[in-house]
């Protein structure tokens, strides 16, 4: 490429160019419209497997926005932005799995029709 | 010898030792994102737990127009990629150019917010406020976090607009407006969630 290399700073956020900008653009509106397509479509017939598509796309498309908008990369801040993000992942994998987890079954053992077992 | 015994063995700085001015404001700003990634985490559970309970009200398929959210979705793609464009103006050390272009990335902001306060004018004219059902109370909450996110960045862009026009792109403007960039473009990773998980996921259940 013939822009400068921004890479060589050494710390602080590396920049993005036109050409990295409109890739990730390009990318978005392709990653975006196809799960409004199979939604609005009913182009597949299973259910699970469109919700599991469209959240396929939705996390492509996030690391999408994180490489191409947000220029993450290992070397920004000697790798503290990363580390800081891995932990928010885990934390908010944590949160997410373990709410539904745990509310699922909540609701599941709270059923009123298992009532009539009930001493 | 009348000095204290201590004299000796403690150590410890006066001042602290120099730091270039915001040479860890972008890190500082980036713990920042993170944390509202959490809130916004919350708020995506909250939403999971209780998306289903519809309380004998309407539910996702009965409420969302997903034409419009798909119109909603481009507004605030196109403005991420027009402040990209900003920033790469910003780069050029050309003033102008970044002024414009955050200005249409502002319009582009301002027509996400105000398709999104119409399509809820138009839920609470049907009776679906936020305290008809628990769908609807983090539906509201959600979204609307999310949305007054994008107000806050409006008023930024618009504050960094004035910033730039009086005392052009210097050191601590470049600062802010990288600062804005990693803010406005986490909207938009924010809003795929809200695109996929609420509506698209809503409209399937």
């Amino acid at each position: 490429m013939s822009a400068p290399d921004h890479a060589e700073h050494g710390h602080g956020a590396s920049h993005g160019t036109l050409k990295s900008y409109l890739t990730g653009f390009a990318l978005s509106v392709v990653l975006t419209a196809i799960p409004f397509w199979l939604v609005m479509g009913h182009v597949l017939d299973s259910k699970l497997a469109t919700s599991l598509t469209v959240m396929a796309f939705a996390a492509v498309q996030v690391v999408v926005h994180m490489v191409y908008f947000l220029h993450l990369d290992s070397k920004s801040e000697n790798g503290w932005t990363m580390l800081a993000l891995i932990f928010t992942l885990i934390l908010v994998v944590i949160v997410l799995s373990g709410s539904l987890w745990v509310m699922y079954h909540l609701n599941a053992n709270m059923m009123p029709g298992d009532m009539s077992q009930m001493p | 010898m009348d000095t204290p015994a201590f004299s000796k063995d403690v150590f410890y700085l006066t001042d602290e030792h120099e730091h270039a001015e915001g040479a860890s404001t972008a890190l500082g700003f980036w713990l920042y994102i993170m944390s509202d990634c959490l809130i916004f985490a919350m708020l995506f559970a909250a939403f999971g737990v209780l998306g289903g309970n519809y309380a004998a009200g309407p539910s996702p398929k009965d409420l969302f127009e997903l034409p419009l959210v798909a119109v909603n979705t481009t507004m605030l793609l196109l403005s991420s990629i027009t402040y990209g464009f900003a920033m790469l103006a910003m780069e050029k050390n050309s003033k102008g150019a970044t002024q414009a272009w955050l200005a249409v990335t502002a319009v582009f902001g301002l027509c996400f917010l105000g398709i999104e306060l119409s399509e809820f004018a138009h839920l609470i004219a049907e009776g679906a406020t936020p305290q008809r059902s628990a769908f609807l109370s983090s539906f509201f909450t959600l979204v609307g976090t999310h949305g007054l996110h994008v107000t806050f960045g409006i008023v930024w862009i618009l504050t960094m607009m004035v910033q730039v026009g009086r005392h052009g792109l210097i050191a601590a403007n470049r600062r802010r407006l990288m600062c804005l960039s990693l803010f406005w473009h986490f909207l938009d990773v924010i809003w795929i969630g809200v695109f996929t998980f609420v509506y698209l996921l809503g409209v399937l259940r």
